[in-house]
């Protein structure tokens, strides 16, 4: 009985998500539609992989030596499957590692975005509600971090943790690690636009009601306050989910990633490069070509949503 | 005028010492100094020694003052890796990103400049319309997979460039340098396009909207009426002014240049100081890693202290306080 109304408001409100600006703007864009569906396919894929690859490349009890460098689209020596993508050195399909791979680098991707706009969200509404020193702390701190590259404040704090983790635990932590050291590298943004949006709700008349009803900063900033400045959060934290994984990405890369046992795509990539010279280019090219199109469908996305939540640019 | 002058001069010293502050702490805290240097068998009193030595056991800001005396004359301690002192290990880099970094910045503006008039001269020209979308592409893809491409083409396909490495730079004094043979200028090809790509394409982006903006304002068409030649109008009258944010902007990029390379000179191998610091990040060798980063923090203070004073250089309103024409854009 009572579902019936539910349903009924349910489809009501899909009926009107159809009918708004934002679904128009997403049915004419051609871009966003190719973008969405490729970044969909590609989460799926890695959130799937288990059930999609034919081996799990990092189990060495499933590779087979005599599979070692077969080209791509032909059967190996060992197994005699057909590899799509090739071959490693050790008989490790590149279809498969480059799945196991790209589910590395996107959960590193989504952990660390999540971390850094929590920080950053957090500190910029603080400035900002506040004003006065905390404003000023905060801020000239911002600045700092803005002006420094991140891929250096992230080797920075990774290398604090190689000094301080020991050796034994490395391993076990390193994808915490990168969440950490991508999540310190990228919060300024956040809390740059967090407070200038916080600094003119501020003003409005309903956080004054809500002080005078005597509720205390914290809730204030928190409920009525936050819903209020995280409209523009979504889109950065979009656009800086594209940025991490290529941060991620060049990190692993230079050797001050994760570790062979949980490869992302840029440690793969690392490891491709080291076969290049010798001619084995489909180690290193599946890969890279999978990270370009995983960070471009993103930032394309992005791109997109910014344009569609904020029609004063068009 | 001159408060300007100290205010940017006392921001950039406090901007120094935050940084060293956490350089300090870095190198005070991180691992144990002691074990780090003489190894974990070293007898008790032996440590003891050495932290006395070192004066690990006075008062926290008595160590960080002699840690600011010693830094402000380069002494930034012994590399735990190479047991050498940091200031030689990264004076023997330094000429290698020097070279590295001011060759590929006056690849970026001549090419960039150049490429810049073009595409807003010609608009609507196919090569233009190419050129604006490869400039897209190239800031999209992340410097080590570039680095990579030009490999792959230049050095395993083609043949015509080595692919890592200096060589055998020629010693000038302390100096080391690539630029007189003609080995060490073929191996600073491939590094150098690497470096200055992603520049190029700022600068040429930047170089084109300037350019577009001035060919429509009132004075360029002024002159036109005047009757003076288009030549002239666009490289005499548009161009000079359409450089000045080009420069200042192209200052303040310093921090990317310096993240690419990092990324640039591991790729090639290249002797720098970018290659030192990603080692020793991979080794925890935190007084290499703290140089590094005052090292850093050096270059930006002074390259922002310069680009302010050009700035007041260009436009005196500044100085008086007026909101500064940068930062809108």
């Amino acid at each position: 009985m009572s579902q019936a109304p539910a349903m009924t408001r349910i489809s009501a409100r899909f009926a009107r998500f159809l009918d708004s600006d934002f679904f128009f703007s997403y049915r004419n864009s051609p871009v966003a539609i190719v973008a969405s569906f490729l970044t969909v396919t590609l989460i799926l894929a890695a959130l799937f992989a288990p059930f999609l690859t034919p081996q799990n490349p990092f189990n060495p009890a499933e590779l087979n030596l005599m599979d070692g460098l077969t080209h791509p689209m032909q059967a190996g020596l060992g197994s005699n499957r057909v590899f799509w993508l090739g071959a490693d050195e050790q008989g490790r399909d590149v279809f498969s590692a480059l799945l196991y791979g790209s589910r590395v680098s996107l959960f590193v991707g989504f952990a660390s975005t999540i971390f850094s706009a929590f920080l950053g969200v957090t500190l910029g509404v603080l400035a900002g509600y506040f004003g006065g020193r905390t404003d000023a702390l905060i801020m000239r701190v911002t600045d700092v971090q803005l002006s420094f590259p991140a891929i250096l404040v992230a080797l920075l704090v990774f290398g604090v943790a190689r000094g301080v983790i020991p050796p034994e635990f490395q391993e076990r932590v390193a994808l915490w690690v990168m969440v950490v050291a991508l999540g310190l590298a990228n919060w300024a943004q956040y809390a740059r636009t967090v407070r200038a949006s916080t600094l003119v709700e501020r003003q409005k008349d309903y956080v004054s009601a809500a002080r005078i009803i005597g509720r205390s900063p914290a809730p204030i900033m928190a409920r009525h306050v936050l819903p209020n400045v995280a409209g523009p959060v979504f889109v950065i934290a979009t656009i800086n989910l594209a940025l991490a994984i290529l941060e991620e990405a060049t990190l692993s890369f230079l050797g001050a990633g994760l570790p062979v046992t949980q490869p992302s795509l840029g440690t793969l990539i690392r490891f491709g490069q080291q076969q290049l010279f010798s001619g084995e280019w489909w180690i290193l090219v599946f890969p890279a070509l999978m990270l370009i199109t995983l960070a471009l469908s993103i930032n394309l996305l992005g791109d997109w949503l910014r344009d569609a939540l904020d029609p004063k640019i068009k | 005028m001159l408060s300007y002058v100290v205010r940017s001069l006392l921001q950039g010293i406090a901007v120094m010492l935050v940084v060293a502050a956490l350089a300090f702490s870095m190198f005070r805290f991180v691992g144990d100094p002691v074990v780090n240097m003489v190894g974990q068998e070293a007898s008790q009193q032996d440590r003891q020694e050495l932290t006395e030595r070192l004066g690990l056991n006075d008062p926290i800001p008595t160590q960080f003052l002699r840690f600011v005396t010693n830094a402000a004359q380069g002494d930034f301690g012994i590399s735990f890796r190479q047991q050498r002192k940091v200031s030689d290990v990264m004076l023997e880099r330094l000429p290698a990103t020097i070279e590295l970094a001011l060759l590929s910045a006056i690849f970026a503006t001549i090419v960039g400049t150049v490429l810049g008039v073009y595409t807003a001269m010609r608009r609507d020209g196919v090569l233009s319309n190419a050129l604006m979308s490869l400039s897209l592409v190239g800031v999209s893809l992340p410097t080590f997979l570039i680095g990579i491409g030009l490999i792959y083409l230049f050095a395993v396909v083609l043949g015509w460039l080595p692919t890592f490495g200096r060589g055998s730079p020629v010693k000038i004094g302390w100096w080391s340098t690539g630029l007189t043979t003609w080995d060490g200028l073929k191996r600073l090809i491939l590094p150098t396009l690497t470096l200055g790509l992603f520049q190029l394409t700022l600068i040429m982006r930047l170089v084109r909207s300037q350019m577009l903006e001035i060919m429509s304002t009132d004075y360029v068409r002024f002159a036109r009426a005047r009757g003076i030649p288009e030549k002239t109008i666009r490289y005499r009258h548009a161009l000079k002014n359409a450089l000045v944010p080009v420069i200042t902007i192209a200052g303040l990029q310093l921090g990317s240049v310096i993240a690419f390379a990092i990324v640039t000179e591991t790729v090639f191998q290249w002797p720098g100081l970018g290659a030192l610091f990603v080692n020793a990040v991979q080794f925890a060798d935190v007084p290499v890693m703290a140089a590094y980063l005052i090292f850093v923090a050096f270059v930006f203070v002074v390259v922002n202290l310069l680009v302010d004073l050009a700035y007041v250089a260009l436009d005196p309103r500044i100085a008086l306080g007026a909101p500064r024409g940068g930062e809108a854009r």
